[in-house]
């Protein structure tokens, strides 16, 4: 579509860790993609890859004792007089005031559990008057209208009276929606949804997706997907990005992804979900063993000790990197790559 | 000939709540959780019963191991092949020797495990409940749960907090088996794992059954699950059995729109199958204040002035395929199995 153009959003080799009293956890282990405007990239990975902490960081909101300890965050802004302008996240500070007027208002964020991200005791309308005039000089009839013009784009029924109801009164999926309308509020060019359908039942879940994509159709902004679910990912995501313990193991276009994945912990993955189609009581493919704990990690690739083609000295000894495998199809895996040679 | 196999019947199983407001907490209405089910389970299947949340699929299980008192209905149950007993209606003396037939594994391994207890503890105390005073006796039987849902014998003195949450669902599960039940009713048991770790616990409640000759009443919203693992499947909306059939008929040729559009909203794992997908208008109906007719009707794409007006009842419309629909042999719906194949399959 426009992958000529510049990316929105370009992450590099980004590390975020989090600093306990037991130890470090190497949440974030240099992860590195771009997300388009008009695109969706996909995140997918299981509890514990860092998928989420990815979108902390993007936003400066790591909570402590976590911070990102290496890696570049470049926002691409629209040419105001004829310059393209790209600002380092990273090097502004997390409370800093151009921070703050990005957060919400250029990259917005859903949430996964709607109940517990919406303000319990504001009117969801209040709550979004609060953040349309933050970011934008409105009046509060203004913002008010907006509101109302937000919430029934998201499909709220009676938007009119639904600015007046709090979060409790209306139901898990009504209140997704209404947190994808506070997102939209400031128009935002990119919108991070950190696995917005997980709480959702199938069909809320439908409606939902079918909504992120009409949005996406109607105001080409920029959608990072984050989710634990494969098929939600086939469904949406035009990239993909595979994590796996904090560390990205395969990134491509979603066909080739799904169609020819490369490293094994992706195929392993595609393997063990059951599906609609495949045969009913056969023995699953499972991948072994468990996703180790983070203060554990294991050295060299993180996915080793679970890994089919584990090469003995190599896996074991040298961490892969991401390198190229076909068009724009990038593995972590030293069964593509060329072992370094230096001996450890 | 069947009735010989039917380990379980439930027959118009009913579980109201009651609203309660004002001082008194006098009960202003009801939520009808469960509202009128009938079904059959046969000795060694895996039946399923599927829905949204808030179906009553829930409600329905816990009452059918009487974690629950039903406000109304027969629950038949068959323990040790004997004869069919009515346990809706037992007090808690009569039911006790039968509930060591039916256990129960549960969704969240987090929170049905007891934190201060140790394995020993947790494994151990159904067969100490029920009589099994030996100290050693009970050490040999736990090594052998343990050693059955593949975990170590010697993790025996850990406590739950060790282990990860595939894990914990074993424990949950050799807890379950302790007493040899012949009924396990499995609430949701893989929805809070990760997926590689979902099938290894899917890979050994086929296994187990086929060693144990085990019967599954397995309720779950994830209908790729239910899919791989049950013979027969129930689909609930709001309160009610919307239609059952074998799973295989059922995900062919479903007859209730409410199941066509349930099997259309499964997202795929695989981008070439990114088919029309019916969206649903609207929510699911507050089972304490459900539409009349079909409680189906305004969300439906078939609906007629007859579903508004009459309630639909459970009928067959083909042998072991039950639906409740006014209009069932009229429509055409879509299954997922004649769904578009994949571009990549003609290789």
């Amino acid at each position: 579509m426009q992958d000529d153009r510049q990316p929105i959003l370009s992450v590099r080799n980004l590390k975020t860790s989090f600093f306990t009293d037991e130890g470090i956890v190497r949440a974030v282990d240099g992860a590195s993609f771009e997300v388009h405007l008009g695109q969706t990239l996909g995140i997918v990975g299981e509890s514990g890859c860092g998928k989420s902490v990815t979108a902390l960081s993007i936003l400066g909101i790591v909570p402590r004792p976590g911070r990102i300890v290496e890696g570049e965050i470049l926002l691409r802004r629209e040419p105001e007089n004829g310059q393209a302008q790209e600002i380092a996240l990273t090097s502004l500070g997390d409370s800093s005031s151009e921070m703050r007027s990005i957060r919400g208002a250029e990259i917005a964020l859903v949430f996964q559990e709607p109940m517990t991200s919406l303000s319990p005791v504001h009117t969801i309308g209040n709550q979004i008057i609060g953040a349309a005039r933050l970011h934008r000089k409105l009046t509060k009839q203004e913002a008010s209208e907006l509101a109302v013009e937000l919430l029934s784009l998201v499909g709220i029924p009676r938007a009119e009276g639904a600015i007046d109801a709090y979060p409790f009164q209306l139901s898990g999926g009504l209140r997704q929606r209404a947190l994808i309308a506070l997102a939209l509020s400031c128009d935002p060019r990119l919108l991070i949804a950190d696995e917005p359908t997980t709480a959702l039942d199938v069909t809320t879940q439908a409606q939902i997706l079918d909504l992120l994509r009409s949005l996406q159709e109607q105001n080409g902004m920029a959608i990072m997907l984050i989710t634990h679910d494969m098929g939600v990912i086939a469904e949406m995501a035009d990239q993909v990005v595979v994590m796996y313990l904090g560390r990205v193991v395969e990134e491509g276009p979603v066909d080739t992804v799904f169609g020819e994945s490369k490293h094994p912990y992706t195929q392993s993955l595609l393997r063990s979900i059951p599906s609609i189609h495949s045969t009913p009581k056969v023995h699953l493919p499972t991948i072994t063993g468990t996703i180790p704990h983070p203060y554990n990690r294991p050295a060299g690739c993180p996915f080793h000790p679970r890994c089919p083609d584990f090469i003995p000295g190599v896996c074991d000894h040298h961490e892969p990197e991401l390198q190229s495998v076909g068009d724009e199809h990038l593995v972590s895996c030293f069964l593509y790559h060329p072992v370094p040679e230096t001996s450890s | 000939m069947e009735n010989d196999n039917v380990l379980l019947e439930v027959k118009g199983l009913r579980k109201y709540f009651p609203i309660r407001k004002g001082f008194l907490q006098r009960a202003v209405g009801q939520v009808r959780a469960v509202d009128g089910i009938d079904f059959h389970v046969y000795k060694g299947e895996t039946f399923g019963i599927v829905g949204e949340s808030g179906c009553g699929k829930t409600t329905a299980a816990r009452c059918i191991v009487r974690a629950l008192q039903p406000s109304a209905g027969e629950i038949h149950f068959r323990a040790d092949g004997g004869e069919m007993t009515d346990v809706a209606n037992l007090s808690r003396d009569e039911l006790r020797p039968l509930r060591r037939h039916m256990q129960m594994i549960f969704q969240d391994p987090f929170s049905s495990l007891n934190p201060r207890m140790t394995l020993f503890d947790i494994i151990g105390e159904p067969l100490l409940v029920n009589g099994m005073a030996d100290r050693q006796q009970r050490i040999e039987r736990v090594e052998e749960l343990l050693a059955l849902v593949g975990l170590r014998p010697e993790f025996l003195q850990r406590f739950p907090h060790a282990f990860s949450g595939g894990q914990r669902q074993r424990i949950g599960i050799a807890r379950a088996l302790a007493l040899n039940p012949s009924l396990i009713v499995a609430d949701e048991p893989v929805s809070a794992l990760d997926v590689s770790v979902q099938a290894q616990i899917l890979n050994l409640l086929l296994e187990l059954q086929e060693r144990l000759g085990l019967t599954y009443l397995f309720v779950a919203h994830d209908l790729s699950v239910v899919k791989h693992i049950c013979d027969r499947v129930a689909v609930m909306y709001v309160g009610r059995v919307v239609e059952t059939a074998e799973t295989q008929q059922l995900f062919e040729s479903p007859k209730h729109p409410y199941t066509e559009a349930l099997l259309s909203a499964v997202p795929q794992p695989d981008p070439t199958l990114r088919s029309q997908r019916i969206i649903l208008e609207g929510e699911v109906a507050d089972p304490a204040n459900p539409p009349s007719g079909c409680y189906f009707h305004p969300r439906c794409r078939y609906a007629v002035d007859l579903c508004r007006e009459k309630t639909p009842v459970l009928e067959e419309v083909a042998p072991g395929h039950a639906v409740s629909c006014h209009r069932a042999l009229e429509l055409d719906l879509a299954g997922t199995l004649d769904a578009p194949v994949p571009q990549t399959a003609h290789s």
